[in-house]
């Protein structure tokens, strides 16, 4: 299934997907899933409850089949499950030894240095480490694999608030320092500002939107104003809201032009990565759009 | 210098990091010649992607404040706030005449917020409406 991807124009895509799909029985948990990923992005894959995140991040690994279109990614990829997953008779050391001998690749001074970051005992049965030393142990794993690209399924998830911006902070220093690809999926999208730079946002198995983070935000902006049927500039309403004398909207506004001026009456506003993700998924909800 | 990102803004994270950087010109934090950090130190204490501190410091070379030196990092080239005392001190002046124009006829400082911020954005894009 895993294809070897070829470099297309100037930007080398790490992650490139087409038309990908895949059932479980007769229902389909991805659908026509379209995309590049291109190399050396830190990519957020965000999504409501069942939008097939995890299913994309399978396929796209090889560890499960597709059933319609094709997915390939450039060199090694390393995946971690939302589960983090670890042997329980063996220690941090011995996890690192299987690593060693089951990786064509292996930095042992990368993994064990993630380790000794985050003060995880070497010598001690992982079913003995806590939930969140357990995953570093599957982070300094993945990590010690020096991947091209690194798929890591809510890493954050079950972390406490100083240990997510640590494993962050880490995570990010080892793309700086590799120009390793990342595409991790995530439910906290208030955390991903500045984390990621790139957006794929499913749902209902279907990509809803993706591409430069930074682009995408440009080129959305919410107005309100007195209550009118239509927005004060030209562009795809994304979200509309109208009460008695008032009216918001949220623009997708045309590509490749300048953003627009207000004036009058209508005040404009940017969009958090947390409006535009809700505003989107909300859209998906009532059954509009896609 | 220390670099933070405000999650809850709606401004680009490169482009909070490019305010920053000015920010502590103005404030004499940061003086021509100065270094600024190397992107690998910024992401590993600000917990920031590289791809946006690469982002925001080619933002900064682009507007002529700093300059990139081959193999020895990002450097200060020009302060901000260089514009002459006198210069600086007619226009203090000119402006206050104004404001006090705007409450004459009746404006908050809301109003004057507004109108001042209206003529700023004029020049950055196409006026629609």
């Amino acid at each position: 299934m895993t294809t070897v991807v070829e470099p297309v124009g100037d930007t080398a895509i790490a992650v490139r997907a087409r038309a990908l799909g895949k059932r479980y029985r007769s229902k389909w948990a991805l659908r026509e899933c379209t995309f590049d990923l291109p190399e050396g992005r830190v990519a957020a894959l965000v999504g409501a409850n069942g939008a097939g995140k995890t299913t994309l991040m399978t396929v796209l690994s090889g560890l499960l089949d597709a059933d319609e279109g094709s997915a390939g990614a450039v060199g090694r990829v390393a995946f971690v499950s939302q589960e983090k997953p670890v042997y329980r008779h063996f220690s941090a050391a011995e996890m690192l030894r299987l690593g060693a001998r089951l990786n064509v690749v292996w930095d042992e001074a990368r993994a064990r240095r993630w380790l000794a970051r985050f003060e995880i005992p070497l010598d001690k049965a992982c079913g003995k480490l806590s939930g969140g030393q357990q995953a570093q142990v599957a982070f300094a794993l993945a990590i010690g694999s020096r991947p091209d690209v690194l798929m890591l399924d809510e890493p954050l998830a079950n972390l406490d608030p100083l240990a997510r911006r640590e494993v962050t902070a880490e995570l990010l220093s080892e793309v700086a320092e590799t120009g390793m690809t990342v595409l991790l999926s995530t439910h906290v999208v208030a955390e991903l500002a500045g984390v990621a730079d790139y957006l794929l946002l499913l749902a209902h198995g279907r990509l809803l939107a993706g591409g430069d983070l930074d682009e995408l935000l440009a080129r959305h902006v919410g107005y309100t104003g007195p209550r009118s049927d239509a927005p004060p500039v030209p562009g795809t309403v994304v979200a509309a809201r109208h009460d008695d004398n008032q009216s918001s909207f949220l623009v997708e506004l045309p590509a490749g032009q300048p953003r627009p001026v207000v004036a009058g009456q209508w005040t404009e506003r940017s969009l958090t990565l947390e409006d535009y993700v809700l505003a989107q998924l909300e859209t998906t909800r009532k059954g509009a759009g896609a | 210098m220390e670099f933070r990102i405000d999650r809850s803004s709606g401004l680009p994270a490169y482009l909070q990091l490019v305010r920053q950087v000015r920010e502590a010109l103005r404030m004499g934090w940061l003086s021509p010649g100065d270094r600024l950090p190397t992107v690998r130190d910024v992401v590993a204490r600000s917990g920031v992607n590289a791809n946006t501190v690469l982002k925001a410091y080619r933002e900064l070379e682009l507007s002529g404040l700093v300059e990139a030196r081959q193999g020895s990092g990002t450097f200060v080239k020009s302060g901000l706030g260089s514009t002459d005392p006198e210069v600086m001190a007619a226009l203090r002046t000119r402006l206050a005449e104004w404001v006090r124009e705007a409450r004459e006829a009746g404006l908050d400082i809301e109003d004057i917020d507004a109108l001042v911020r209206s003529v700023l954005t004029e020049g950055e894009g196409v006026a629609v409406g």
